[in-house]
């Protein structure tokens, strides 16, 4: 347990900390997470990367988490609105520094956006692995990280920066 | 209608597009790796979106490493949890036999048949790792003229490995006593499988008699069921 935990722990907690938006929380669900593997080692069928499953764990852990925060809600209306009162993605860009409006506007997405986001970007994950810790078929994984790509460039072109896509 | 559709065409993504991010991220099989080089060679529109990805990319692994680690108190809770397990959780009505053999109740006759086959080979090897070891350990009840066994009739390639074994820990091992043990023994865990841990001690290679010591040593734990060398 040692040697998953000290391999997977850290980019398990950034994942859940990406949906969750709370580092507190965000422990706690690691804590969760690596007890649910302790307890279901058996279950583990070795058709998917450790790794897929653990972030697939991390995904229900966390919006269970979320459900039970009644200030938080999940759809993107109120997550947007969320980051609309503390993001300011102009100021970035009157730095002129693009790669820090383009971090903003990724932390404005919406969770469902957030999360494809990061598993392909970040987590490296495969069209069918992203299918399987989300739960949707591989082409809604495709379509859906389009679509993220295109609500991004909206982000950033309403903060003033052109990247010439869509 | 016409103009209605050519807007739903526009907004649709050809299947290029959709592969583009994971392209970015070397996560494509060949096939599909090699079908998006192409498109990338003859269509600058669909180069210049993957110039966009490139940076968008960058932007999500650098917020992603921005946001730090856990504190050890997140680790601290997992296994003082792991350790509270069967305080919390009630006597299950199963003894451990009877887990075992509704296990096997639950194989179909050609998993069983395997399971069998699986079970006799890990024997075999059992038996064959033993056998090694007794040969190793007792002295030659005669020599003869042409061979002497104090010397080694190969020569190690590299550098000598340091000491390896297999152990299984006892079933009422906690994980704090497990981690203190490996800790007194300098001990890492290289691999696990099937409730057997491959354990490798210091950095250093160490003679035979010395590693045998180890091992019996290692035997007599409390929490220790079988610790035997391996390479």
């Amino acid at each position: 347990m040692q040697v998953l935990y000290g391999r997977h722990h850290v980019r398990v907690f950034r994942f859940g900390l990406r949906l969750v938006r709370d580092e507190q929380i965000a422990e706690d669900l690691i804590s969760e997470v690596f007890l649910d593997v302790w307890r279901q080692a058996g279950k583990f069928e070795g058709r998917s990367a450790v790794s897929t499953w653990l972030l697939a764990i991390t995904r229900f852990k966390a919006l269970s988490a979320l459900r039970r925060r009644k200030d938080v809600e999940l759809d993107d209306e109120a997550a947007n609105a969320i980051e609309d009162a503390s993001d300011d993605p102009e100021v970035a860009v009157q730095k002129k520094d693009t790669s820090q409006a383009l971090r903003k506007c990724l932390t404005a997405l919406s969770p469902d956006h957030r999360e494809i986001v990061d598993l392909v970007y970040y987590h490296e994950k495969s069209v069918e692995e992203v299918a399987e810790i989300v739960g949707i078929p591989e082409n809604t994984v495709k379509t859906r990280l389009f679509y993220a790509r295109k609500k991004l460039a909206e982000l950033l072109k309403a903060a003033g920066v052109e990247r010439g896509w869509p | 209608m016409m103009a209605m559709r050519k807007t739903m065409l526009e907004q649709e993504p050809s299947e290029m597009e959709t592969l583009l991010p994971w392209h970015a991220a070397g996560t494509l099989n060949a096939r599909d790796a090699r079908r998006v080089e192409e498109a990338l060679a003859r269509d600058p529109e669909l180069a210049r979106q993957y110039a966009v990805i490139r940076e968008e990319y960058a932007a999500t692994i650098d917020l992603n490493e921005s946001l730090g680690a856990p504190s050890s108190r997140a680790m601290q809770k997992l296994f003082a949890a792991i350790d509270a397990e069967p305080a919390r959780q009630p006597p299950s009505s199963l003894s451990l036999s009877g887990r075992i053999a509704n296990f096997f109740a639950g194989l179909s006759p050609r998993a069983l048949a395997w399971t069998a086959s699986a079970g006799a080979l890990a024997l075999l090897l059992q038996a064959g790792l033993i056998g090694a070891l007794l040969v190793k350990t007792q002295p030659a009840p005669f020599q003869t003229a042409s061979l002497s066994t104090d010397e080694p009739t190969t020569r190690a390639l590299g550098p000598q490995a340091p000491p390896r074994a297999l152990v299984r820990f006892a079933p009422d091992a906690r994980v704090a006593d497990i981690t203190a043990l490996l800790d007194s023994y300098q001990a890492s865990i290289v691999d696990t499988r099937g409730g057997l841990f491959r354990l490798q001690f210091g950095n250093k290679a160490m003679p035979k008699d010395e590693i045998a010591g180890l091992m019996s040593r290692l035997q007599g734990e409390k929490i220790v069921s079988l610790a035997v060398a391996a390479p």
